[in-house]
C-alpha cells in the first residue's frame, strides 16, 4: 500500500509541474541570464554584425550620408601595399611570439620544476610583468632602447660603438616588438608548463632509467607526448594575444616610421581616427577577425589532433 | 650524493642569472626615475643623490591622482558586475539542458574568439549614438561584455563539476525558490572560482588600453593607461618625469601582486586553461 500511496504522489507532482513550466526541472530560467546575454549582444554581438554592413560603405566615420560601394572597400583591400605590410608584420607579432614564449617557457618550466634553492623567486620574477599592463611594459622598454637616454646606448656607448636607434629601424624594431611581447607573457607559458609537467607521473622516468634511455630520449618519449595538451592551450593562447597585438606597438613605436611597425589593430586604429576611412578600418577588422578566426582554430584542431596520437 | 650536488649549484646559478636579466628593464626604471632631470649619466649607475622630485612632478603633470581613482572605479563596478551577473547566468546554462540553454551557451563560448576590437568602428558608433561617449559608465559597459564569455565559462564549468545537485534539491523540498537556492546555498560554494574571475578580471580592466584610448579621452574620465600615454606625448624628452609616472601607475598592481602571489599565478592560469 505504502508503495502504491508514493507512486501517487509522484505522479501528482509530475502533473503539477506540467502546469507550472517555470519550476520545472525542464524549465530554462532564461530571465536569469538575459541581463549577461543582453550586455554581449549590444556591445560585441551587434557592433560586430554592424561592421560587416559598414565595410561595404565608404563612410568617413561622422558624416551622415554615405554610399554602398559593394565590394569596393574589400578590392581596394586587396590591392593596398599597407595591407599586406601589416598582415605580415601581425602574423610576425603572432607567430614569433608564439614560438619564443613556447620555447624559451618550456626551458624555464623545465629548470623550475627542478628542486633548486631560488625556484620561488626566479618563478616571481619571471611572472610579474603578466600583471603589469602592457602599454606600460613598452614605455619600461622603451628607456632600454631609447635613442636620447637609453640604457642600450649607454653601455654602446661605454663599450665605443656608436649610438644605434633601434626603435626607428623597421627591420629591428618588430622584433624588438615580438621581444618585448615575449618577455611580457613568457611566466603564462611557464606557468602553464610546469603544472603539466608536475602532472606527470614519476614511474614513466623511473621505467625509462632503468631501460637505459638518455635523458634527451625520456624528454622526447615521455615529456613531449604528456606536455601535448600544455602546448595546444599555449599555442592558441599565445597566437591569439599575438595577433591582436596593439598596446606595446603604441608605446614602443607608435606602429612607425611610417606604417613599418604597425600592425592590424593600430593600423585600423590609425585607418579610422587619423585618416577618417571609417569604412576600410570597418574592412580591415573583418580581414583581422578572419585570419585571428582561421589561425586560432587551425592551430587547435592541429594540436588537439596531436594530442590524440601522443 | 656529491655528484648531484654539483649540476644542482650549476642550476642555481643559471635561475639566478634569468631572474637578474628578467630584473633588468625594472633596474632601468628605477635609476630614470630616480635621477634629475639634468642628469646624463649612465642609466646603469645608481645615481649617488635620490631625487624624488620627478615623482611630485610626475603625480601633478601628469594628474596620476583621479586616473587612478577612476580606473579604480572602473575596474570595482566592472568586476562587480561580472561576478555578479556572470554567476547568475552560469547556473541555468549548467544545470537546465533544455534546447534553448545548449544554444545560448555555445552562442557565449562562440562569441569568446571574437575580439571586441575587430568591431570598433560600429562599436564607436554605437557608443556616440547612445551619448555615453567619456563615461566611466561605458568603460564598465565594454569590459563587462568583453569578459562575461570567460566569465560564465568558467562559473558553469565549475557549477557542472564540483557542486552537488542534491544540495539544490534538498533547499527546493524545503519550499526555497530559485533565486533563493543560489544566493543562499549555490553562491557561496563558488568562492574559489569567484575568486579566480576576480583576479582575472581585476588584472585585464585595470591594466586595460584598447578600450580606454577610444572611449575616455576627456581629462575627467581618464584611467591610469591612457593618462601615462598622453603624458609620454607630450614628454618625450624628459624620460625621468615619464619613468616616475610609470613607477607610480604600476605599483599598486604589483604590490596586491607580491602579496597575493600565489591566488594571482593560479588565478590567472585557471582563466587561461579555458580550451
Amino acid at each position: 500500500m505504502n508503495t502504491l500511496i508514493g507512486f501517487k504522489k509522484e505522479k501528482a507532482v509530475l502533473t503539477n509541474v506540467k502546469k507550472r513550466p517555470r519550476n520545472s526541472p525542464q524549465s530554462s530560467l532564461w530571465w536569469m541570464y538575459l541581463p549577461a546575454l543582453g550586455a554581449v549582444c549590444l556591445f560585441i554581438l551587434y557592433p560586430f554584425l554592424n561592421g560587416l554592413k559598414i565595410s561595404f560603405t565608404n563612410w568617413n566615420g561622422f558624416s551622415q550620408v554615405y554610399d554602398y560601394v559593394g565590394f569596393q572597400q574589400y578590392s581596394r583591400l586587396l590591392k593596398d601595399p599597407d595591407t599586406w605590410l601589416v598582415v605580415k608584420n601581425t602574423l610576425l607579432y603572432g607567430l614569433g611570439s608564439t614560438l619564443f614564449q613556447n620555447i624559451i617557457g618550456l626551458l624555464y618550466a623545465l629548470l623550475l620544476n627542478q628542486s633548486i634553492k631560488v625556484r620561488g623567486l626566479t618563478r616571481t620574477i619571471i611572472y610579474l610583468p603578466v600583471i603589469i599592463s602592457p602599454l606600460i611594459m613598452g614605455y619600461i622598454w622603451y628607456f632600454f632602447f631609447a635613442y636620447q637616454g637609453g640604457a642600450l646606448n649607454d653601455i654602446l656607448i661605454l663599450m665605443g660603438f656608436d649610438k644605434i636607434n633601434a626603435l626607428a629601424n623597421p627591420s629591428v624594431n618588430t622584433w624588438i616588438i615580438v621581444f618585448v611581447n615575449t618577455y611580457q607573457f613568457v611566466g603564462i607559458a611557464m606557468i602553464i608548463y610546469l603544472a603539466g609537467l608536475q602532472s606527470i607521473s614519476k614511474d614513466y622516468y623511473e621505467a625509462a632509467q632503468l631501460d637505459g634511455a638518455s635523458p634527451f630520449k625520456q624528454f622526447k618519449n615521455i615529456t613531449l607526448p604528456l606536455l601535448m595538451p600544455s602546448i595546444t592551450i599555449n599555442i592558441v593562447l599565445n597566437i591569439i594575444g599575438g595577433l591582436k597585438l596593439f598596446d606595446v606597438i603604441v608605446s614602443l613605436t607608435g606602429g612607425g616610421p611610417g606604417n613599418a611597425s604597425q600592425s592590424m589593430s593600430t593600423f585600423m586604429y590609425d585607418l579610422y581616427f587619423n585618416r577618417q576611412d571609417a569604412g576600410y578600418a570597418a574592412t580591415e577588422g573583418v580581414l583581422m577577425a578572419v585570419i585571428i578566426l582561421v589561425i586560432s582554430i587551425s592551430a587547435l584542431i592541429f594540436f588537439k589532433r596531436k594530442e590524440v596520437e601522443a | 650524493m656529491g655528484s648531484i650536488n654539483k649540476p644542482k649549484t650549476l642550476l642555481t646559478i643559471v635561475a639566478l642569472v634569468i631572474a637578474l636579466y628578467h630584473l633588468v628593464p625594472f633596474y632601468i626604471l628605477l635609476t630614470t626615475a630616480l635621477k634629475a632631470k639634468g642628469d646624463f649619466s649612465s642609466k646603469w649607475i645608481f645615481p649617488d643623490r635620490l631625487s624624488l622630485d620627478n615623482f611630485r612632478e610626475a603625480w601633478e603633470m601628469a594628474n596620476l591622482g583621479p586616473s587612478l581613482l577612476n580606473t579604480l572605479i572602473i575596474t570595482f563596478f566592472s568586476a562587480l558586475l561580472l561576478i555578479f551577473l556572470g554567476s547568475l547566468a552560469a547556473y541555468p546554462l549548467a544545470r537546465r539542458n533544455t534546447k534553448l540553454n545548449t544554444f545560448v551557451y555555445v552562442f557565449f563560448i562562440a562569441i569568446m574568439v571574437i575580439p571586441p576590437l575587430t568591431a570598433l568602428v560600429p562599436l564607436y558608433q554605437l557608443v556616440v549614438d547612445i551619448g555615453m561617449m567619456n563615461t566611466r559608465t561605458i568603460a564598465v559597459l565594454n569590459n563587462v561584455a568583453a569578459y562575461m564569455p570567460l566569465t560564465i565559462f568558467l562559473y558553469a564549468g565549475f557549477i557542472r563539476s564540483t557542486i552537488p545537485k542534491q544540495l539544490e534539491e534538498a533547499a527546493k523540498m524545503d519550499g526555497a525558490s530559485t533565486l533563493t537556492i543560489f544566493f543562499k546555498v549555490v553562491f557561496p560554494l563558488l568562492k574559489p572560482v569567484t575568486a579566480s574571475i576576480l583576479i582575472i578580471s581585476c588584472v585585464f580592466i585595470w591594466n586595460d588600453y584598447q578600450f580606454a584610448i577610444f572611449f575616455l579621452q576627456a581629462e575627467e574620465v581618464k584611467t591610469i593607461t591612457v593618462a601615462l600615454s598622453s603624458f609620454f606625448g607630450q614628454n618625450t624628452n624628459s624620460l625621468n618625469l615619464v619613468a616616475a609616472a610609470a613607477l607610480m601607475a604600476v605599483a599598486p598592481m604589483v604590490i596586491l601582486f607580491l602579496f597575493l602571489q600565489k591566488h594571482f599565478i593560479e588565478g590567472l592560469a585557471s582563466g587561461s586553461i579555458k580550451g
